[in-house]
């Protein structure tokens, strides 16, 4: 093998398996019937909706910890989210933030979907999610006392807090989830990854996967990991400091929180009454080449795996980097698909930041959401579009589309990873 | 329904680097645990572990490369080096990279450089808001894992599916599943596979010290790990990385590649009942079992060797015996089943990525490995354990499990391939 581009997906001898609307392997629709959210600018996906459409951010200055002496000193902080509201207090001491984040969220989407787990089979329900950085503050916690103090006062609780299955593991605990556990980590691409892995396993047999993400990383010592990654803008304005494919884009802002999605098989979920969000019709990954990205690949490959033309797309949820090579690299990819300016795009995620493996599940929540009440959330920061960007790219306030029906969402993951998500609007599964 | 071979392998292990001194060790019965040397573990409740003899430069990497490297992605890219080598797809311009994905598995990812770095940002402890203009840049990619399969795809060139698979000490078995399931729903033809993992270090020993997972057996390094064995006393820490490559049969049929074995089942199920203990009687691993020997279509009667998880704490080995008898009935008796835990230590993420490869080159050779330091059969542990020596038999169907924090269990099939065998 050469890391030289080998043929691409629609060229070359290499012949792709039979397409259907199913998508790749055929087997059971997966579709989404409950959705959680815990979002910088709405706890619930009732607050966050309206938020979204609103154009209303939840990012501002930093008030989880003493951000003073930082260069970047704002995130999207989910400012409502007091912890002892939502959990058992007996699962405080043994929980980072993020699992309690990941519980409520999961609490929300079951809720919403109207399924009692308990009722499923014995192992016809699991939970793979994403995540980027697992229980950061519960890792900084056991490394200060462990140096500061010694072996004796880190947590009896800091491996199974920290560590990454954490959030599955105690939704399965708390639902009674005996099927699939299994945390999914390609950073921001995450939550489109896991999707595509319980997607696998409905088709597999599963009848219920809990999937999506979320991270929390806004402690000192998370913070210090973002800086020196040097992605972060240095703006100080929460309203222009994240502002992708904007020609003054510079860096993007860090938030915490995201979404978890129940989905189903989808003939299941008809025969018990649900409608649902949306069918998940199509998902794929790719890896950037050394010298190549491969972000439009991930999207060819999505809308092939659901057997769906690109001009049957209606949105474009985009990863917008808020990185002015970056951006151009995702505004190529949409222009290759679907010309210039040729689809609405939009990122929602300028009002909550982003927020590693719960941003790429937030954006598929609200492509679902979009998909039921036929309206294009903003994005806020930028105004238009720079030049080299030519994105008909929804700013300013939310676009209705009275026809939508199928939505894309992109997204990245540091270090090159690329995944998209095609959904549709039940009807169109 | 497509299927999936093991073409390639790539071992860094405890006492062995490299896949052929690995089986080695493996069929010698030899231990790897000894008095940790990583750092001064002289305050700890349990002070052994298994390392790996380890020189970076001897592979390459430069003191950058092993500053931006946590160990655990050093050692994932020597093992998948191997491995690339070892199936013959580097430089095979048959293979579309588009096509080739990454799965690798780790439970806690860089956290021994996440360790090191906290001392250094927060000047041992002593300061909450740290200073992060201490930090190297590569600080973030100790943070967040997928930087491990990252680092390995951009190494041997993979531009389709790539992704860090975390389910604690399963993650190693469920990220080789998961590799497996990419190339059955079409998504890739080869994908290489494995898991990584380095966590000694002070943290990683203090979360087990404080839950007394692992073994206190300081004065007796050499047989600490002791899987089965009366006197077992929890399990001792392992590091280091096996990959495979996973190809499908057809693509590796059209490219004369040689298979170790055939990935015929793979099933993961979770108890749901505690976070860091198991559920009495072990029924979800049992029904583990079986979920994966009828994605094989096999039955109990075909088992010829059980890989087993084997950690060697008190509760695992005995949940472990009572889930082999549950799901394999009277076959359990009769099966050689054994833990290279006694040899290498746990490494948790790495650990069933290490037992896959150590029961694929039991296919390979027609041997069992054997389950070292068990001189006094425990009453409760009532199976045939393959005690201190290795066994030539014939071995066509081998059966690896994995348990984990978090109630996750997980089941390989493993088969002889029915193409040309490894030489």
């Amino acid at each position: 093998m050469t890391t030289t581009a080998g043929p691409g997906p629609r060229g070359g001898t290499r012949t792709q398996p039979a397409r259907t609307r199913e998508g790749t392997g055929g087997g059971a629709r997966t579709l989404v019937t409950g959705i959680g959210v815990a979002a910088p600018n709405g706890l619930g996906t009732r607050a966050w909706w309206q938020a979204l459409l609103d154009g209303r951010s939840g990012i501002g200055p930093i008030t989880r910890f003493d951000a003073s002496g930082y260069p970047v000193r704002i995130a999207g902080e989910i400012r409502g989210f007091v912890d002892e509201d939502h959990i058992p207090s007996r699962l405080l001491p043994e929980t980072d933030r993020v699992t309690r984040i990941a519980l409520t969220a999961a609490e929300e989407a079951f809720a919403d979907s109207g399924v009692e787990p308990r009722e499923l089979p014995e192992y016809a329900a699991g939970v793979i999610t994403a995540s980027s950085a697992g229980g950061v503050e519960f890792g900084q916690r056991g490394l200060a006392a462990l140096w500061a103090k010694g072996a004796r006062y880190v947590s009896v609780y800091q491996s199974s807090a920290w560590f990454h299955a954490a959030n599955p593991a105690q939704i399965a605990i708390r639902h009674q989830l005996r099927g699939p556990g299994s945390t999914i980590i390609s950073e921001q691409a995450g939550g489109i990854d896991a999707l595509a892995r319980s997607r696998r396993r409905i088709r597999d047999g599963a009848r219920l996967m809990v999937t999506g993400g979320v991270d929390s990383t806004l402690c000192p010592w998370g913070w210090a990991a973002h800086l020196a990654d040097g992605r972060l803008s240095t703006s100080a304005d929460p309203a222009r400091a994240y502002l992708p494919f904007d020609a003054d884009a510079g860096g993007h802002v860090v938030g915490e929180g995201g979404a978890l999605l129940v989905v189903e098989d989808a003939d299941a979920a008809a025969r018990r009454g649900a409608v649902g969000y949306g069918i998940v019709a199509g998902c794929a990954a790719t890896f950037d080449g050394a010298d190549r990205p491969r972000l439009r690949e991930a999207a060819e490959l999505a809308l092939a795996d659901a057997g769906i033309r690109p001009e049957e797309v209606d949105v474009v949820f985009a990863d917008g980097a808020g990185e002015r090579a970056a951006d151009r690299v995702e505004s190529e990819a949409l222009c290759a698909l679907f010309g210039p300016y040729g689809v609405p795009v939009t990122v929602p995620k300028t009002m909550t930041g982003r927020l590693g493996a719960g941003g790429s599940s937030l954006d598929l929540a609200a492509a679902l959401f979009t998909l039921r009440e036929r309206v294009v959330p903003p994005t806020t920061g930028t105004r238009r579009a720079a030049e080299d960007c030519p994105l008909d790219l929804v700013t300013g306030s939310a676009r209705e589309l009275p026809d939508l029906r199928t939505a894309l969402v992109l997204a990245r993951g540091r270090g090159g990873f690329n995944s998209a998500a095609v959904v549709c609007a039940p009807a169109a599964g | 329904m497509k299927r999936v071979v093991i073409t390639g392998i790539g071992v860094v292990a405890p006492g062995a680097v490299g896949t052929k001194n690995y089986w080695s060790l493996l069929t010698l019965g030899r231990t790897a645990t000894r008095g940790i040397t990583l750092f001064d573990a002289g305050a700890f409740r349990s002070r052994v572990a298994a390392e790996v003899d380890f020189d970076p430069a001897a592979h390459g990497f430069t003191l950058a490369d092993t500053e931006r490297l946590d160990r655990t992605a050093q050692f994932a890219l020597v093992s998948a080096r191997e491995a690339i080598a070892d199936s013959g797809i580097g430089g095979d311009e048959r293979i579309d990279p588009l096509r080739t994905g990454v799965s690798l598995g780790s439970a806690i990812g860089c956290t021994t450089g996440l360790a090191t770095q906290y001392a250094i940002l927060s000047d041992c402890g002593s300061t909450w808001t740290v200073d992060h203009t201490k930090a190297g840049e590569y600080l973030y990619d100790y943070f967040v894992p997928s930087s491990l399969a990252a680092v390995v795809a951009r190494d041997c060139g993979a531009q389709g599916p790539v992704g860090l698979v975390s389910s604690g000490c399963t993650s190693g078995l469920d990220a080789i599943g998961n590799g497996a399931e990419l190339i059955r729903d079409g998504s890739a033809d080869v994908v290489v596979a494995g898991g990584a993992e380095a966590p000694i270090s002070p943290i990683s020993m203090a979360c087990f010290d404080r839950i007394r997972l692992t073994s206190p057996r300081n004065d007796e390094p050499a047989t600490a790990s002791r899987p089965f064995d009366r006197t077992r006393d929890g399990f001792v820490l392992g590091e280091g990385a096996a990959v495979v490559i996973l190809e499908e049969l057809e693509h590796a049929r059209r490219r004369g590649a040689r298979a170790y074995a055939e990935l015929s089942g793979f099933a993961a199920y979770s108890s749901a009942h505690h976070m860091t203990g198991l559920r009495p009687g072990g029924q979800e691993m049992a029904d583990t079992i079986r979920a994966a020997l009828d994605r094989a279509r096999l039955n109990p009667v075909d088992v010829d060797y059980i890989n087993a998880h084997g950690a060697g704490t008190r509760h695992n080995d005995r949940h472990e015996t009572h889930a082999f008898k549950a799901g394999l009935g009277d076959h359990a008796r009769r099966i050689p089943v054994s833990s290279i835990k006694s040899m290498i230590g746990h490494a948790l993420g790495a650990a069933g990525a290490l037992d896959m490869v150590a029961s694929a080159l039991a296919i390979q050779h027609d041997t069992v490995p054997p389950t070292a330091n068990l001189h006094e059969p425990d009453p409760t542990c009532d199976l045939d354990y393959t005690p201190l020596f290795a066994r030539e038999q014939r071995t066509s169907t081998v059966l690896s499990v994995a348990s984990g924090f978090g109630g996750l269990h997980s089941a390989t099939v493993l088969t002889r391939p029915r193409l040309r065998e490894a030489a």
